[in-house]
């Protein structure tokens, strides 16, 4: 990997994490997973981490996290990721490990995994990206989607006589005794991309201390999934998604 | 000023625009080029970049690197001039 060097009395102040691979993401321009991806790999370069991290990696749009994230990773089964998680950090306690899941795979299909193992307080950190929609597989609605949005299973808009109310997964976690920091954090804007990492770099202080699980939620965009250009689609999440999911933090140890 | 500049790195850019609305400075744009995938990518408009991160930091692809003016350490014979 080719590093960035100082130019004529410049130097260089952000570059690429060396902790992600030169591979090319799949993801559509403007996905908030790029940005998450990003800033999971600096904290682990900044805190030195590289070679004692361990991913795994959900079923979704990031299904090749492991392509980008220059560590030791493992893929998991659909919504699987946490009772994955849960097995390697039984046997390697002394790392670090980290589930990352969109809301299909979490909030959806593996949403037995994911309380079971917040209530069991695992030392993990579970890193959720909410974006209210299946983005794989073409723009399904999820259990997040929020009222009234259209989706290519819900075309005149989620209602809730038959289709329910978003799933707040969030704050029902939190109520869990087993969860030691509950967050919900974004990346639409530069303010809010220099908060998650704040968050991130937290859990896995938590996490060396053996405190508990660890849970960021991460409001996101779907350009795509949205049928917007990412610009609008940042607005759109500021104006309709925070109302629903409110960010800050949940949950925060006692001092 | 503090000055500044950044490096795109053409064939990685995707042009989701998210750069040009998060810089302060009002300095990258679209090119009207485009790319090997068939992006218009970001560059630089103007010379009013001053280094701040900002485009960096939102870029979901990383291809942003930039480059920040030297801080001058100032001497104890440059403060008596």
């Amino acid at each position: 990997m080719e590093t960035a060097t100082n130019i004529d009395g410049l130097e260089v102040v952000y570059a690429k994490p060396k902790t992600l691979t030169d591979t090319p993401t799949h993801y559509c321009p403007g996905c908030g997973h790029g940005v998450v991806h990003k800033i999971l790999m600096e904290v682990i370069e900044e805190m030195n981490i590289q070679e004692e991290t361990i991913g795994v990696a959900p079923v979704g749009c990031a299904v090749f996290a492991y392509d980008y994230m220059n560590i030791d990773m493992q893929e998991a089964a659909h919504g699987r990721a946490s009772a994955v998680a849960t097995g390697v950090k039984r046997v390697l306690p002394d790392k670090y490990v980290f589930s990352y899941q969109g809301d299909g795979d979490l909030a959806a299909i593996g949403t037995g995994e994911t309380i079971h193992t917040v209530n069991r307080g695992e030392n993990i950190l579970m890193l959720f990206i909410n974006n209210g929609i299946y983005g794989m597989t073409g723009g399904q609605m999820a259990p997040t989607s929020i009222l009234g949005m259209k989706t290519t299973t819900s075309p005149f808009g989620r209602e809730v006589a038959t289709m329910g109310n978003p799933l707040k997964i969030t704050e029902m976690l939190a109520q869990l005794p087993g969860a030691y920091y509950v967050s919900r954090h974004s990346v639409h804007n530069t303010a809010a991309v220099r908060k998650l990492k704040k968050a991130i770099s937290t859990s896995f202080k938590y996490q060396k201390e053996k405190k508990g699980t660890c849970f960021i939620e991460i409001v996101s965009n779907c350009p795509s999934g949205w049928k917007m250009t990412p610009v609008e689609s940042n607005e759109w999440l500021e104006k309709n998604m925070f109302p629903i999911y409110p960010l800050g933090d949940i949950k925060v140890p006692k001092s | 000023m503090i000055r500044g500049t950044i490096i795109v790195s053409i064939e990685i850019c995707k042009a989701c625009e998210l750069c040009v609305t998060a810089c302060p400075q009002d300095c990258l744009e679209l090119s009207a080029q485009l790319n090997s995938k068939g992006y218009r990518y970001a560059q630089l408009k103007n010379d009013s970049c001053t280094g701040c991160i900002n485009c960096a930091i939102v870029c979901p692809d990383s291809a942003i690197t930039v480059y920040r003016q030297k801080k001058e350490i100032k001497s104890a014979t440059q403060k008596i001039s």
